[in-house]
């Protein structure tokens, strides 16, 4: 037995070390504290307070890019792999989604001073809001207990609603607040059903130990007719409802069009990305939960894997196929965000597959590594390549007043750097070499391949996504064809843009997606580097 | 000069540095871009050239040029190279691109735009012919893609859109069936490379399937479709072919002929350096299969041709027609049955020189006769065989090298056209009797079509269609092009050393790798052969 002193001690000490380590999100809250205060005090009125978040947000990619880079270097690898007694996870795969958001955050804000969205008036509401989100995602990505899951979600959710309506004249705009908040409150609950499911089970929140309780409590042998073993599944299946309602994953993805229709382009292309990616990073993490001795657990994980594989098959064709009819483009890049988080859960479902496959051992880790490096890569190209698109999209807005696709004929012209941005955006969201989507696209694909050994279903979604790639052409070449086939209309609003600063940022963005096509290696390594300590340094 | 890795280097970037230049050229200074780009081409085809000169073809084998890592931690190597039957093929492209940026003349809009992707496109072409890694091979292939879309999707004709989109459908269809094989075979080659991780090097895949033990039959049957029909559709072959007429007759004349002089022969190219090489045993189960597909290409272009009326779509299905005759070539690989043997490999290598051949010839030929369509349709804006007639009076100049060029086309002995279609026939009659005279009877229909063409369009008393007023003779630059079409013409109508030199060694070291590969991978047990009787 502890006795209450030692035990303080040890909170004490857990939490000086692990205040040091979350620093980052501790500016980013800092950030939120001063910019309320400029709403409040009129003293400080007059800061501009889109500076005031871009030092943060500064501050917090600063940081954490330090704090990768020594993790990521052998020698110097930090021993603290948990913060505050085992409730977040403190490692390479956590910080490098920590540094990928905030350095989503830096990108996000200096759109907005471009385009202005928020006006001045508005502003430090919808910074707060933002970076909130942000903290929430980082949550998320580095979640290690069950209750972190959940706040990490909600953290999440609850500003994303807010700045989906945030335009608040817009009716739009406010239906599709309430639309998102309605759904998001009903996964939120289910998924909440789930993790007391699972917790109460357990007896513990803590995702490492899962698994080992897990093992306990399964009923030996008795497969999945066993009420205990289908409350787990029943429980992992709720989770993933709430983590599918996030990843605007098929049949879960309701809101998504709406919602990006909706908001500014601004904020759709922020929800996007980042939302995805700590719901990613947490999907991997819950997945990678299952891992353990037991074969029922992992055969639980398995079927999870194979259904995951069914899903990702189903929203990439989904998405796709929905994609081809719309003629917003708002909308339009919303059922393409779906299809590639179809693409995305491929690799998960390919992850569990091999990793919880029958014949699994050492091999597996090393198979499944491909996995977690394709995921990465891919969401790592996905940041520039959709924010490229959306903020393309805001910025001929803020000038023809339009978001249809039609009143985009003829802009190559007229508007060369945007359209050529839009160029490299859509061919990389096709998945074309020597664009970084294509690299993306192909270490998927390969992983999805290494699992078609194991199961034949996943031959299923590998064809899935050959085909859907072609599918994709369709509706992406019409953006291209409207900007340089078509001609423009006569006495359509003039589109001009000098090269600075809005040319320098589109292309910031955007080359960054050739960059990673053509020279993918080091990043590649790095996520190879990553993946392995996350599948083997435990 | 320089050593061949510079001079191959140079060959695939040369053009891109010159588009990336051009950026900064003023919009308005297009006399001065024409002349830029033209340089930039001439000075690509000069270098294939001058590498066409330091090729030594002692054993016909690959002569690796650089292998840089690039990927490290997934294989992938810039691992670019070449031997007679690349180079060939390098000089060909240098040679159309060229031609075809003097053809461009004409095009007045957008012009910038239209050369830098002029530009783009030949750097993707060139590196197709260049890569020996799979993956590398894979991102030229693609990139190559992008530009053209947009060439026949600004500059193209009326119903420029639709043509552009069904190319774009197409070759990405194709091109992502050719990444699953690709993944296939890096799968499989996990456990040969010795470091667990798959091989993407081309030669060393080709090597291992010469092996016979590395590769199932199953995969070897399963990448060999997959990679056929990625390869077949830029062929493009009989059931694949449908997108080639509406693209050749929408792009402009220059495209057109880029399209025909040196895209599709990177299919029949593909088929040769990947789809064969990589999977012995799968091509040797299909050949009765693909000789069919060809002799079917053949007449059933030919047959299509004969129907057109519209000058341009005729010269697309005869293009249809005549790679039918490289496909032939290729796959008539007969094997004894109980050896496992190839039977006949002397036939069987002259099928595939024909093809070869034949690749180049029609590359020549091809990209002639849409020229001769362009300097009409530039003048009387309509392309209606039947509203033809009567230009050798008018233009007496260009009906004399039109008809030299279509009948090269025709394949008149003398003319480059010739020697392939002799070859492959021949060697398919040790194949199938029947095949070869079906593939025979293309040779008549071929003559049929093309005569009956310059019949309706350069004889007759007078021209009657619209604009008769602005028939004038060609001009310089024209004619500067006919010369340059003509002349290859003959001198590989008369000397086809010209390429046999280069590709007979390289050849025969196929046709010997491919049987020992045949031969070394294990059967099914009970396995039918499909190989006729």
């Amino acid at each position: 037995m502890h006795d209450i002193g030692s035990l303080v001690d040890q909170l004490v000490e857990s939490t000086k070390t692990s205040v040091g380590l979350f620093v980052p999100e501790l500016v980013l809250s800092g950030t939120i504290v001063v910019l309320l205060l400029c709403r409040i005090l009129p003293l400080v009125w007059r800061v501009p307070t889109q500076w005031i978040a871009l030092l943060g947000a500064f501050t917090a990619f600063g940081w954490t890019l330090s704090q990768f880079d020594q993790l990521v270097t052998p020698s110097e690898a930090l021993q603290v792999k948990t913060l505050f007694t085992g409730l977040l996870k403190f490692d390479e795969f956590s910080t490098f989604f920590r540094m990928f958001l905030s350095l989503f955050l830096i990108l996000t804000i200096t759109l907005t001073v471009l385009t202005g969205i928020p006006d001045r008036e508005d502003a430090p509401d919808f910074y707060t809001l933002l970076i909130g989100a942000t903290i929430g995602m980082m949550i998320m990505a580095s979640a290690n207990h069950l209750l972190m899951v959940f706040i990490g979600v909600e953290m999440t959710s609850v500003p994303s609603y807010a700045m989906v309506g945030f335009m608040k004249g817009r009716r739009q705009s406010s239906e599709a607040a309430l639309k998102y908040v309605v759904y998001g409150a009903g996964a939120a609950g289910v998924m909440l059903y789930g993790i007391s499911l699972l917790a109460g089970l357990t007896g513990t929140g803590s995702l490492p130990e899962m698994a080992e309780r897990l093992s306990m409590i399964v009923a030996q042998g008795q497969g999945i007719s066993d009420p205990t073993n289908r409350t787990i599944v029943l429980a992992s299946l709720m989770v993933l409802v709430g983590l599918a309602f996030k990843l605007s994953v098929f049949p879960f993805h309701f809101w998504c069009p709406d919602a990006f229709e909706g908001a500014a382009a601004e904020v759709a292309g922020f929800l996007s990305v980042a939302s995805k990616a700590g719901a990613f990073a947490l999907l991997v993490r819950f997945g990678l939960a299952f891992s353990g001795q037991s074969k029922e657990v992992s055969s639980i994980a398995f079927a999870l894997g194979i259904g995951l594989g069914v899903l990702g098959a189903a929203t990439a064709t989904f998405g796709n196929l929905s994609a081809y009819g719309q003629s917003n483009m708002k909308r339009l890049l919303a059922y393409s965000t779906i299809a590639h988080a179809g693409y995305m859960l491929m690799s998960v479902s390919a992850l569990l597959v091999l990793r919880f496959s029958k014949q699994a051992g050492a091999e597996a880790d090393v198979a499944s590594l491909s996995c977690i490096e394709g995921l990465m890569y891919y969401l790592f190209v996905y940041l520039f390549m959709n924010l490229g698109a959306f903020a393309i999209v805001a910025l001929i807005r803020n000038q023809i007043f339009s978001e249809e696709l039609d009143d985009y004929n003829g802009l190559g012209t007229q508007c060369p750097v945007l359209c050529f941005g839009m160029t490299i955006c859509v061919f990389s969201l096709i998945g074309l070499p020597p664009m970084g989507g294509f690299f993306a696209k192909f270490a998927i694909f390969y992983s999805v391949f290494k699992a078609t050994s194991v199961h034949w279903v996943m031959w299923l979604v590998l064809a899935a996504g050959a085909i859907n790639t072609v599918f994709s052409l369709f509706y992406y070449i019409r953006i291209l064809k409207a900007m340089y086939v078509k001609p423009r209309p006569d006495g359509a609003r003039k589109v001009t843009y000098d090269l600075m600063p809005v040319g320098l940022f589109v292309l910031m963005v955007c080359l960054p997606v050739l960059g990673l096509g053509l020279f993918p290696a080091r990043f590649s390594e790095t996520f190879h580097h990553v993946a392995s300590l996350l599948l083997t340094g435990r | 000069m320089f050593s061949p890795e510079v001079l191959s280097n140079l060959i695939i970037f040369v053009p891109t540095i010159f588009a990336f230049l051009l950026i900064f050229a003023d919009k308005t200074a297009v006399e001065f871009m024409r002349v830029w780009t033209l340089v930039g081409t001439a000075i690509t085809f000069a270098l294939s050239v001058a590498l066409l000169g330091t090729y030594a073809p002692a054993d016909g084998g690959i002569q690796q040029v650089v292998a840089k890592e690039w990927i490290s931690s997934w294989n992938i190597y810039y691992r670019i190279g070449y031997d007679g039957i690349s180079l060939t093929l390098v000089v060909l492209t240098g040679f159309v691109f060229l031609i075809s940026m003097l053809a461009s003349w004409g095009i007045e809009k957008h012009v910038k735009g239209y050369l830098i992707l002029f530009l783009i496109l030949e750097t993707g072409v060139m590196g197709v012919f260049f890569a020996l890694d799979f993956f590398l091979f894979y991102v030229f292939w693609e990139v190559m893609l992008l530009p053209m879309y947009f060439l026949i999707g600004i500059w193209g004709g009326p119903r420029r859109e639709y043509a552009a989109i069904k190319f774009f459908l197409y070759t990405l269809a194709g091109g992502v069936l050719m990444l699953i094989a690709m993944l296939m075979y890096f799968f499989a080659s996990a456990s040969h490379t010795g470091n667990g991780v798959g091989s993407f090097n081309l030669l060393e895949l080709a090597k291992w399937a010469a092996q016979g033990n590395v590769f199932s039959p199953g995969l070897q049957v399963a990448g060999f479709i997959l990679l056929f029909i990625g390869f077949a559709i830029k062929v493009p072959t009989f059931p694949f072919h449908t997108w080639l007429p509406d693209a050749h007759v929408e792009a402009p004349t220059p495209i057109s002929m880029i399209l025909a002089g040196v895209l599709l022969k990177l299919g029949g190219y593909g088929i040769i350096r990947i789809a064969y090489p990589l999977c012995p045993y799968g091509a040797q189960y299909a050949s009765y299969a693909l000789v069919a597909i060809g002799v079917v290409s053949i007449v059933y272009g030919a047959f299509a041709a004969l129907a057109q009326t519209d000058f341009k779509r005729m010269v697309a299905y005869s293009s249809v027609s005549h790679m039918g005759y490289v496909l032939l070539g290729i796959a008539v690989w007969k094997i004894n049955e109980v050896t496992g043997a190839a039977e006949g490999a002397n036939y069987w290598l002259m099928g595939m020189s024909g093809a070869m051949f034949q690749m180049i010839a029609h590359g020549v030929s091809s990209p002639g006769m849409f020229f001769c369509v362009g300097v009409i349709y530039d003048r009387v804006h309509h392309r209606d065989l039947n509203q033809f007639g009567g230009l050798a009076g008018l233009m007496p100049r260009y009906s004399g090298m039109a008809a030299v060029i279509f009948f090269a086309g025709l394949g008149l002995p003398g003319l480059c056209g010739f020697i392939g279609e002799v070859f492959v026939v021949l060697s398919a009659w040790n194949f199938s009797k029947t095949l070869a005279i079906v593939s025979a009877s293309g040779v008549i229909l071929t003559a049929g079509y093309i005569l009956w063409a310059l019949q309706r369009v350069y004889l007759g008393p007078a021209y009657k269609g619209p604009h008769p007023e602005a028939i004038t003779p060609m001009n310089s630059r024209e004619q500067a092009i006919g010369w340059a079409l003509i002349v290859p013409c003959f001198a590989l109508g008369v000397y086809p050393n010209f390429v046999f030199d280069y590709t007979d060694k390289p050849m025969a070291k196929l046709v010997r790798s491919l049987d020992e590969g045949y031969q070394n991978t294990p059967k099914p047990h009970g396995d039918v052969q499909t190989t006729q009787k």
